[in-house]
């Protein structure tokens, strides 16, 4: 590219804006395909969910004679409170589902090895992170849902042997969830959004180090022509963004039920446990592991792993070869993998039964091996033919 | 690389143009002097940008309109709180004492002027002094339209909040040697009479405001409620 292209537009005076032009106008850009747009739409739903945080926060009292109300409150008086309030909900399922698709992208074009480990772990420390404040945000509310959602995890954390008990003290500020818990709850939930928005800028700094994956590099006929990200990508991204709000918009004011639990609209009852309890969707799949495994700490231990082992991958899978549409053997594997966290998505869902039990050890067993066995060994194999070559 | 832009000119020109900014092989020249009409994509760039811009206008609404607050509907529906009256109770008031209710939101002095204190708000070297001494501007009910601003020349009764900015102000005798029993702001050094009239020359533009109120018998006033001018309210206060 043209060194001079920044000055030509005039802008010496304006050198500190040098790294956003070579990052986000000149970047050079592969031939990706639609699924490459998944960024782009997800730090549009986290700037929203900042946005609608922030109104939210000036709105909410943390304390947990006034939580519930302070929340209808804001529903029912505040001007578009429940806009805004709408907004804050829907966006953590959309969050979580673009962020599901982006990884998913991720591992299909093996977009996790060498040079992009470190694109990787940070992607993988924000979905842990967006996890954990997820899981803070919705104690907020002091709803039923809120309250009894919180009470079964901080339990988990409390079995824990050894430092369980302690840990679960210090996080919680004394024996039980009480006001303590909630302030700290607000604050972590707070926080943790701005470091979400750093670590956001972290991943896309590890990203330009090393350039997007070029998803037909392996193909018969590779493109390697890079294009400018702007305007290339820029419209590109803009045209996906637009779906992602009219999916997103729609969620929010045609589909509500989805997106809020009839429960939540309770005020948290410390005496009573609803009938019914599931998680949240996104957490879905780690709470079947949960209820999958008969053992308190080995279900703890299972769901935990299940996510460590994602960030092994870079080792666990070292073949040079990136896309699994060449790699017949890994791409039945991601199939089966894309199967099993559906499969336990909807077993977390569902009310406990026989039959879903049984789903989830079927997937639970699939998502190990796939990882463990079928990558290792088709990476094993594909070295071995490319020292033939 | 060729053959994609090749391909690319003959879909879309500008778009093999961007391709060989790309190529250092092709030398980068720009008519950047002479005034050129805009290119399709200098169009296409800026509508989209106008549109974008237009939809975060329209996503801003309802984040401002939120910052009311969850009085706003209250607020529209206008002065709910109307028939807030307030009884107090005067015969422990001797002449020169004061007391302080509070009344809806406001601070609401009360004092019993001694016989001096209700002549020297005729004094007409006082007068000379005051911003608005015949209470023309609208501070006070019509029945308070008076030498005293009151309805009766034995009580001020005032909402004790300075029309400057907004501190409460507190009793005191003036610096001015001949003005005693007024009332002093902390704050940026108002002074009035006891009478709630501002003096010249003050931070402070007008009177201080006075709240509709009737007496329902000789020591009992009952505040929010006007005999002499039935419909003021406080939304007629012209600063409060």
């Amino acid at each position: 590219m043209p060194p001079d292209s920044f000055e030509k537009k005039n802008m010496q005076r304006l050198s500190a804006f040098r790294k956003i032009h070579e990052h986000f106008v000149n970047f050079p850009m592969p031939a990706v395909n639609w699924l490459w747009c998944l960024g782009a739409c997800l730090i549009t739903a986290l700037g929203l969910m900042g946005l609608s945080g922030l109104f939210l926060a000036i709105n909410y009292q943390p304390d947990i004679q006034h939580a519930f109300s302070s929340v209808m409150t804001l529903e029912r008086r505040v001007p578009a409170g429940w806009l805004i309030r709408s907004l804050h909900m829907g966006g953590a399922t959309m969050l979580f589902a673009a962020l599901y698709l982006h990884i998913g992208r991720g591992l299909w074009y093996g977009s996790y090895k060498a040079p992009r480990e470190f694109v990787w772990l940070s992607g993988l420390l924000l979905m842990a992170l967006f996890m954990v404040t997820a899981f803070a945000g919705y104690i907020l509310p002091w709803g039923q849902m809120s309250f009894w959602g919180a009470t079964v995890a901080t339990h988990a954390i409390g079995s824990i042997p050894l430092i369980g008990k302690s840990l679960l003290s210090l996080l919680l500020g004394g024996p039980e969830l009480g006001d303590v818990a909630l302030r700290r709850f607000f604050v972590l939930h707070f926080a943790l959004g701005f470091i979400a928005v750093a670590l956001v800028a972290l991943h896309i700094l590890c990203l330009h180090g090393v350039g997007s994956t070029n998803p037909t590099a392996e193909s018969r006929k590779p493109d390697l022509t890079t294009r400018p990200f702007h305007p290339f990508y820029t419209i590109k991204d803009a045209i996906a963004v637009c779906v992602f709000l009219m999916v997103y918009t729609g969620l929010i004011f045609f589909l509500p039920q989805l997106i809020e639990k009839q429960a939540n609209l309770l005020p948290a009852n410390p005496f009573k446990t609803p009938p019914a309890i599931s998680p949240e969707w996104y957490l879905a799949p780690f709470f079947a592991m949960l209820r999958a495994v008969p053992s308190q700490l080995g279900g703890l231990i299972i769901a935990l792993s299940s996510i460590i082992v994602l960030f092994a991958l870079p080792w666990l899978d070292r073949s040079p070869r990136h896309n699994a549409r060449f790699r017949p053997l890994v791409s039945s594997g991601w199939i089966l993998f894309f199967a099993s966290f559906l499969t336990l998505t909807i077993a977390g869902l569902e009310p406990p039964s026989a039959f879903w039990i049984l789903l989830s050890r079927v997937a639970l067993v699939a998502w190990f091996s796939i990882f463990l066995i079928l990558l290792p060994y088709a990476s094993w194999r594909d070295c071995q033919q490319e020292v033939k070559k | 690389m060729r053959v994609t832009e090749n391909l690319l000119s003959l879909i879309n020109p500008a778009k093999a143009e961007s391709c060989s900014f790309m190529s250092p092989k092709t030398p980068h020249n720009e008519p950047s002097d002479t005034p050129t009409s805009p290119t399709r994509r200098q169009v296409l760039t800026a509508s989209t940008v106008a549109l974008g811009g237009a939809g975060a206008c329209t996503l801003a609404v309802p984040f401002i309109e939120s910052l009311r607050g969850p009085e706003a509907s209250l607020q529209q529906a206008g002065e709910s709180e109307q028939a807030a009256f307030l009884d107090v109770d005067l015969s422990d008031l001797k002449p020169g004492d004061y007391k302080q209710v509070v009344w809806k939101r406001w601070p609401v002095f009360i004092l019993h002027r001694t016989p001096e204190m209700m002549k020297l708000l005729t004094d007409p070297v006082l007068r000379a002094r005051l911003s608005d001494p015949d209470s023309k501007i609208c501070q006070q009910p019509k029945d308070a339209v008076n030498d005293y601003r009151s309805i009766n020349p034995a009580y001020a009764i005032l909402i004790g909040i300075c029309t400057h900015l907004g501190c409460v102000p507190k009793f005191s005798d003036s610096r001015i040697p001949f003005l005693k029993g007024g009332l002093f702001c902390p704050c940026h050094g108002s002074e009035y009479d006891n009478a709630g009239r501002v003096l010249t020359a003050m931070p402070a533009p007008y009177n201080l405001p006075v709240p509709p109120a009737r007496f329902v018998n000789p020591t009992t006033l009952r505040l929010g409620e006007s005999a002499g001018d039935p419909h003021f309210t406080m939304n007629d206060i012209r600063q409060l």
